[in-house]
């Protein structure tokens, strides 16, 4: 809401102490954040001047273009006489729309026009153009780019000072007003707050209240319950040549709004002055009585805009005999616009249901300063002071007169709130006196009852935003202002602090960033053609996307199902930026569409739901696993002084799980599995306790490809809830024996596809209780092997509570081989 | 001269005699200095008290001496083995206080070198900060509730007393679900958690809420469609603005040191009273308000940083949590994770969040690697 000041300070005497800047200062402050102050002043520099056409002459070019050359009278600015021309300055001109003798605006050379257009004589069209003729446009005064400015004859002297005689110099608050605060969207509104800040009073232009319907003027009917009323004022004899005063149009253009025409300037400025929109129709063009109703399916409007709309059986509409002629609140029609012809208006104003004008306006993508104002709520008293405000303006300046008028429907009644004054206190932490609460309220417009501590508020009509107690308090509140409120730290009753999950986790992903990785964030949309990328078949339940309605780029419509896409970009990202050495991982919840999709019902909220339909609600909204994935790719660690460098590899995302999962207790498991986007022959199912929590490996070449990442770029995904939800907390410790250790090393050949880890299984069922840590410390294939089989070299390490003889180690080494013999056919390498 | 053995021969045992061990012990002590190195000085030891050496040879003629003679020749031997003796232990001790030193001077290493053991990782800054302002509360005592990210209509907005038609949820650009009509969206506050707490925890609820929030909002500098919230909830008897004034206040000390907070009416559909909190700018503390010579760029020279908005809960809330609100009362706060990380490191741009840049995370651990 942009609040020229000097229009303030027309509706309230302000103390000259409150200047401009204290009156933003204390908007602030009670919840109407000034924005910024602006001036209105001019933005050109340099002579721009009023100037006299004295003489022009059209001259046809060959471009098809027909120039003006005019000679034109710009008083001190003026060249000299010549036998020719009397004294004046020639200009070239491509508009048309003025005659000889017409006062006009003259940017001569020097002047500099806003864009940092500067002005020079230059020659044109076979002349010297010493300047330029200016329209509205040029000189940012508006949008007119139709012709140039024609100034009332008499405006001024050729050779004045144009700026002067274009710009007010005014100040303008450019206002943030909260949804709640409706009444503030009107310099009626902001005059009274203006009033309390500076502890003056104020005297209300529109306090006339909505009077008892009577329908002497302009047949209006009112079908169903959107439209609470309806004032229509007929107004005669208007001059339709009859100019906007220029303070008017200067005030309309300083809070946003284009000058029109006199009729719709007067609409415009009431509405900005007191909240209420207004609309004028042309008398003439009018068909029949004026008819509120709901749309029918199919009906059509042209609105003002030239836009045809197809409207729908929500859409309520002002309709006359020849049918729709407005979609109510939002927009008027184009048949019944007035014109430069009209001199009978019609003059609506109305009060509309604000659901619907904001359904209306956001169906039809038409937000206007009048939707905006209805969706957030109209004084229900308003339009019959707001009418005759307007008609007030039109008699005074285009001469018309109000001959009829019509108001339909009615006002509810003010709206009481009892409240204890306590609460006010109680709520806002500090001691608030009564009478405080009492005289603010009062300068509100509130009108208080007080019986001992409790008090009967019957609560003004512009200020729907007041219903219940709790508002009272804010409104007494912010108007106390805040910084009253004393400081106090609130005790919890203990037993609280952070949840195990939240704590597990923590500990995940401190333990993987320790090992190396780095944590990324990623937008967690979607695209199909990511997760053809990544292979993914047509069945696999990272297919099973959830859409969005409105997504914000049609190329990623769903929601992730995996966060490898977004990790595979960011490697992407990060090596067109050189930075070729990754580890990077990141963590987030992912989105499985559960099938058949349910409605998430909305339970009324007076009171609690009952726990069958919360349970409804949840039943609605899918399974979101929280899932973390990392990246490797360049090397691990780079070459260095101390060693040449390690590459990264399937390796290390196995080190990535086994480092999660080892930091909440537990130890995954691995077997070769087949799976995308990795490569069929190095990816490791994951499994936590027999539980599959995800996968690791290097991905597919043809991925690599595809996704034109390095080669070799490994990647993990797994269910990070899920290994959370198995972390073991507790462990267990025997008695560390200080016997000695009994080294045994053993070299077992096995066929290539049998698993070291199965191996190593066999050798720890079969050693027994002895061993105490066993660790596999070569893998050999080659001639002396034979084809197809693998020696893997284990060193086992035995001790007891007691010195263990050689004998007893090699007997417990012999039945671990024993059973990896009986097992996998394995056989012991000399 | 007398006894048994008168008849010894003097040229047999010259070794004893008084001159020869004098010269013994000279060249001993001699080569002794001389050593330069321990191996010398082992080669000295052989030489000159070895087995071999001139005085082990002459403590060996002592029992060819008549006895009165021994004596004498005894104590001479002996003194002159002991002054070799302590000569070589004290040679030793130089030699090896400077061969430790010599070797510590060829150990020496760069200490300044790099060492690449691993690569560097990095929390992402908004894990890092999350998990700071967390523990600022459950030191408090207050539990942390975590909830969906793909959300039901109803916690979000309804439960928040924002009711279909309420033009306040027009200011939040919502992500639907396709088809809207089911009901479900991505969550655009972090509030719904609370509802959920409160409905699942009931009263007293001391909670904080952080995590995603998602807005169809602008892709710049200074906009994310998807980005961090974090919440506080509190609901119990007697809970007043003084609680809620005291508990953001703590929150910028434990954060951001000697700063304070204010707070400005505002408007939110779940809070009545409403309000936004700013927090003192905590570089400046105000001092570049004013003053063009110095400038402030976390604050742009306001003295103030718009930190989040809060308020009193509105019964409304309360009631659709089944939670009498004549006996309950209580606050709610929220602010941008992500925008906080701004303001407090300088970083420019919301989009190197989440970009995925590695330098983005690695630029808090100290400029490492």
């Amino acid at each position: 809401m942009k609040a020229p000041v000097s229009w303030l300070r027309d509706l309230v005497t302000l103390p000259p102490d409150v200047t401009t800047g204290v009156l933003a200062d204390r908007f602030t402050r009670v919840g109407l954040t000034v924005e910024h102050v602006e001036s209105t002043g001019s933005p050109v520099t340099g002579p721009l001047t009023v100037g006299r056409v004295l003489t022009f002459a059209d001259e046809p070019q060959k471009n098809g273009k027909t120039i003006r050359y005019c000679r034109v009278d710009v008083g001190d600015h003026n060249d000299d006489a010549t036998d020719e021309y009397p004294a004046s300055r020639g200009i070239v001109c491509g508009a048309h729309n003025f005659a000889e003798g017409d006062l006009v605006v003259v940017a001569l050379p020097g002047v500099v026009l806003p864009g940092d257009f500067e002005i020079a004589a230059r020659k044109t069209y076979g002349h010297v153009s010493d300047g330029m003729i200016c329209s509205e446009r040029e000189l940012g005064l508006g949008d007119d780019h139709d012709g140039i400015i024609v100034l009332p004859a008499g405006t001024a002297q050729p050779g004045a000072d144009a700026v002067e005689v274009l710009w007010s110099s005014d100040e303008v608050l450019d206002i943030d007003v909260t949804p709640d605060l409706s009444y503030c969207l009107s310099l009626r509104g902001l005059a009274r707050e203006a009033a309390i800040a500076a502890g003056v009073s104020y005297s209300d232009p529109y306090r006339q209240p909505l009077p008892e319907p009577h329908t002497d003027g302009y047949p209006v009917q009112i079908d169903g319950d959107r439209c609470r009323s309806f004032v229509a004022l007929t107004i005669d004899g208007i001059d339709p040549s009859a100019p906007t005063p220029r303070w008017m149009a200067d005030r309309l253009r300083a809070s946003g709004v284009r000058s029109i025409s006199l009729a719709v300037d007067v609409t415009n400025y009431v509405m900005l002055e007191s909240g209420q929109p207004l609309h004028a129709y042309d008398g003439a063009r009018l068909r029949g009585p004026i008819r509120v109703r709901l749309a029918q399916e199919g009906e059509q409007l042209r609105t003002l805009d030239g836009q045809d709309r197809r409207l729908d059986a929500d859409d309520l509409l002002i309709t006359d005999d020849s049918g729709p002629i407005g979609l109510a609140g939002v927009m008027g029609g184009e048949t019944t616009e007035v014109s430069a012809t009209t001199t009978t208006i019609v003059l609506e104003a109305a009060h509309f249901d604000s659901a619907t004008v904001s359904r209306t306006f956001r169906r039809h993508g038409l937000p206007s300063e009048a939707s905006k104002r209805f969706e957030r709520g109209v004084d229900p008293q308003l339009p019959y002071a707001a009418a005759h405000r307007a008609a007030a303006l039109l008699a005074e300046h285009g001469g018309g007169a109000v001959t009829a008028e019509t108001v339909v429907g009615g006002a509810p009644a003010a709206h009481r709130i009892s409240l204890r004054a306590g609460l006010i206190g109680a709520v806002l932490g500090t001691r608030v006196d009564q009478e405080e609460a009492v005289r603010l309220l009062t300068a509100a417009g509130v009108g208080v009852t007080a019986l001992g501590d409790s008090l009967t508020l019957d609560i003004p009509s512009w200020r729907v935003d007041l219903v219940d107690p709790y508002d009272i308090v804010e409104e007494v509140g912010s108007h106390i202002g805040y910084d009253r409120i004393g400081l106090r730290l609130p005790v919890p009753p203990g037993g609280g602090g952070l949840d195990p999950v939240i704590r597990d986790r923590r500990a995940v992903l401190r333990a993987v960033a320790a090992l190396g990785f780095t944590e990324i964030l990623t937008l967690p949309f979607a695209g199909q053609e990511e997760l053809d990328q990544l292979g993914i078949p047509a069945d696999d339940p990272r297919r099973r996307l959830i859409r969005l309605a409105n997504p914000l780029a049609e190329t990623h419509p769903y929601l992730r199902t995996t966060l490898l896409p977004g990790l595979l970009a960011a490697v992407a990202r990060n090596t067109s930026r050189s930075l070729t050495d990754l580890a990077i991982f990141e963590q987030g919840r992912t989105f499985l569409a559960d099938g058949e999709q349910r409605v998430a019902p909305r339970p009324a909220v007076h009171a609690r739901p009952d726990d069958a339909l919360l349970a409804e609600i949840e039943a609605a909204i899918p399974d979101q696993p929280h899932l973390v994935a990392a990246v490797v790719t360049g090397n691990w660690t780079a070459a260095g002084w101390s060693g040449p460098a390690v590459k990264a590899d399937w390796t290390h995302v196995v080190a990535f799980a086994e480092t999660a999962a080892a930091a909440v207790g537990r130890r995954v498991t691995r077997r070769a599995v087949s799976r995308a986007p990795w490569h069929p022959g190095r990816c490791a199912e994951l499994a936590v306790d027999g539980v599959v929590i995800g996968h690791a490996g290097e991905l597919h070449p043809e991925v690599v490809r595809t996704l034109r990442v390095p080669e070799r770029t490994a990647a993990v995904e797994f269910d990070l809830g899920a290994l959370l939800s198995m972390a073991n907390r507790s462990g267990a410790i025997g008695t560390l024996s200080p016997f000695p250790l009994a080294k045994e090393d053993v070299a077992l050949i096995v066929d290539r596809d049998v698993p070291a880890a199965e191996v190593e299984a066999a050798l720890v069922e079969g050693a027994g209780e002895l061993l105490e840590s066993i660790a596999l410390f070569d893998v050999y294939t080659g001639d002396q092997i034979g084809e197809g089989r693998k020696s893997l070299a284990f060193a086992l390490r035995f001790r007891g509570d007691r010195t263990l003889t050689d004998a007893e180690a090699a007997q417990a080494r012999q039945a671990a081989v024993a059973v990896a013999v009986d097992r996998f056919g394995a056989e012991q390498r000399a | 001269m007398s006894g048994p053995n008168d008849n010894f021969d003097p040229k047999q045992v010259a070794a004893l005699d008084p001159t020869a061990v004098d010269a013994a012990v000279e060249a001993a002590l001699a080569a002794i200095a001389q050593a330069a190195t321990t191996a010398e000085l082992k080669a000295a030891r052989h030489d000159h008290a070895g087995d071999t050496s001139p005085l082990a040879l002459a403590n060996r003629e002592i029992g060819a001496l008549p006895p009165q003679a021994r004596k004498e020749a005894g104590q001479r031997i002996g003194q002159a083995r002991g002054t070799v003796a302590r000569a070589i232990a004290q040679r030793q001790e130089e030699l090896a206080a400077a061969e430790l030193e010599e070797a510590l001077v060829a150990d020496r290493v760069d200490v300044t070198l790099p060492v690449h053991l691993a690569p560097q990782g990095a929390l992402h800054p908004v894990t890092t900060l999350i998990d700071e302002m967390i523990d600022v509360f459950v030191a408090m005592g207050w539990q942390v509730a975590d909830g969906p990210e793909l959300e039901a209509e109803w916690y979000n907005f309804d439960a928040l007393n924002l009711a279909p038609d309420h033009p306040a949820r027009a200011l939040q650009d919502t992500l639907w679900v396709d088809p809207p009509s089911a009901g479900t969206l991505l969550r655009t506050q972090t509030s719904p958690v609370q509802v959920r707490a409160l409905l699942e925890r009931g009263v007293p609820l001391y909670v904080i809420s952080p995590g995603k929030v998602f807005r169809a909002d602008e892709y710049d500098a200074t906009h994310l469609p998807v980005f961090h919230q974090l919440e506080g909830l509190v609901v119990d008897k007697g809970i007043s603005m003084a609680d809620l004034r005291g508990t953001l206040d703590h929150l910028a000390r434990a954060m951001f040191g000697d700063v304070e907070t204010r707070m400005r009416p505002h408007y939110f559909p779940f809070t009545e009273p409403s309000a936004e909190v700013d927090l003192q700018c905590f570089v400046c503390h105000g001092e570049s308000v004013g003053n063009p010579d110095r400038p402030c760029r976390t604050c742009r020279s306001e003295g103030w940083i718009e930190w989040g908005g809060c308020g009193v809960v509105n019964p409304r809330v309360l009631q659709a949590c089944g939670i009498d609100p004549d006996v309950y009362s209580g606050f709610a706060f929220g602010m941008g994770v992500d925008r906080t990380v701004m303001f407090r490191t300088g970083a420019p741009d919301l989009r190197d969040f989440v970009e995925g840049d590695i330098r983005f995370s690695r630029s808090i651990l100290g400029g490492a690697r």
